[in-house]
């Protein structure tokens, strides 16, 4: 017993180093988001590209949306740009935009100058809807399912390596589900096999 | 004369600078106007108990990123909607989680932080119990048996020869 309490100082420091170590690879901006699994927030906003048309949260299309907040003053919008005009691309996710806290005329001059790789755009200027979403800056990129429920947030740009790290997994298992949903019968048939 | 004149000259041109940088200061952050000098202290509270969520260390009042401005707008609003404090947290509570709180609540998550630390003195003060009241050596085990006494005055004796 005694033995052990000399060995107890060294025990905790051990202990404590482990615990400091683990502190140096998380990154603390890495918040988790409150609004995974909470639904899309109701908006009523502007297309960018067209003032006279509102934009509301049933605007919004597809089985698996990927919402993506971008501003032409955003650098890393820039960065990730030719990933998601290949995600676009690809036809696997709707992609649309939220431009936030922008100019207009830079917003549409931005999109031409570039590829647009967006359904659409929402223009929030004030940056209201940015709020309800929990939005701190661009970019960030949310997925959002049919039921227009928020599954992922991601904050930082898009790349291959994220992509294939944290959005596929998710996409995955969105269709996964979205196929048991389609095929319950099939279900049905197995249970009543058991 | 002619110093007289610079001094003047530098002193005017002080004036001016600090006249023009503090006028550059006032602009650079939002004013807001409030009727009610009550609704202005929850205003302030409400700021400094907020955290900043994209500059960490700072909270709301302290802020000036775009983000920040926003939520003292939101703050503001929501003030002039008429709700409560409480109300006003958990509308932020719910977009940017328990890390906008500077004093977060009290949940099995936060269990450590909110408790670690009187665990830790606990501890500290039960250690310190634990090693005073430990029973002294007993005197009976150090004294010497009769032989080893008398050994001890030979020696000494010895010694004062």
């Amino acid at each position: 017993m005694n033995k052990l309490i000399r060995f107890l100082p060294l025990i905790l420091v051990l202990a404590l180093g482990l615990v400091l170590y683990r502190g140096l690879s998380l990154d603390p901006k890495d918040i988790p988001s409150a609004l995974v699994g909470k639904p899309m927030p109701e908006f009523s906003l502007t297309k960018l590209t067209d003032e006279s048309q509102i934009i509301t949260k049933d605007d919004l299309k597809g089985n698996i949306i990927l919402l993506n907040v971008w501003g032409t003053w955003c650098v890393y919008c820039k960065y990730e740009h030719p990933y998601l005009v290949d995600i676009a691309k690809s036809g696997r996710v709707a992609l649309y935009g939220l431009n936030y806290k922008d100019d207009r005329i830079a917003g549409k001059q931005w999109l031409k100058d570039y590829e647009d790789p967006y359904v659409f755009s929402i223009f929030d200027e004030s940056g209201r809807l940015g709020v309800d979403l929990g939005v701190t800056a661009a970019p960030e990129t949310f997925v959002i399912d049919a039921s227009a429920m928020i599954r992922m947030k991601h904050v930082g740009p898009i790349d291959a390596r994220v992509w294939q790290d944290k959005f596929l997994p998710v996409i995955e298992m969105i269709e996964s589900e979205q196929q048991a949903k389609q095929s319950p019968t099939q279900d049905q048939e197995v249970n009543s096999e058991d | 004369m002619k110093i007289n004149l610079m001094c003047q000259t530098i002193v005017s041109i002080t004036l001016v600078y600090l006249m023009a940088t503090s006028t550059v200061l006032a602009r650079s952050s939002d004013t807001y106007e409030f009727q009610n000098p009550v609704t202005e202290k929850r205003f302030n509270e409400l700021n400094k108990e907020l955290r900043c969520p994209k500059c960490q260390n700072q909270n709301l009042a302290d802020s000036n990123s775009p983000i920040a401005k926003d939520l003292r707008r939101e703050v503001y609003d929501l003030l002039h909607q008429g709700k409560a404090d409480i109300e006003i947290m958990n509308y932020m509570v719910a977009r940017y989680g328990e890390f906008v709180l500077y004093r977060p609540r009290v949940s099995s998550l936060t269990y450590v932080l909110w408790f670690g630390p009187a665990a830790l003195i606990l501890m500290g003060v039960l250690v310190v119990i634990f090693i005073i009241r430990r029973k002294p050596i007993a005197l009976k085990d150090i004294e010497l048996s009769e032989a080893q006494q008398d050994k001890l005055k030979a020696l000494l004796k010895d010694k004062d020869l």
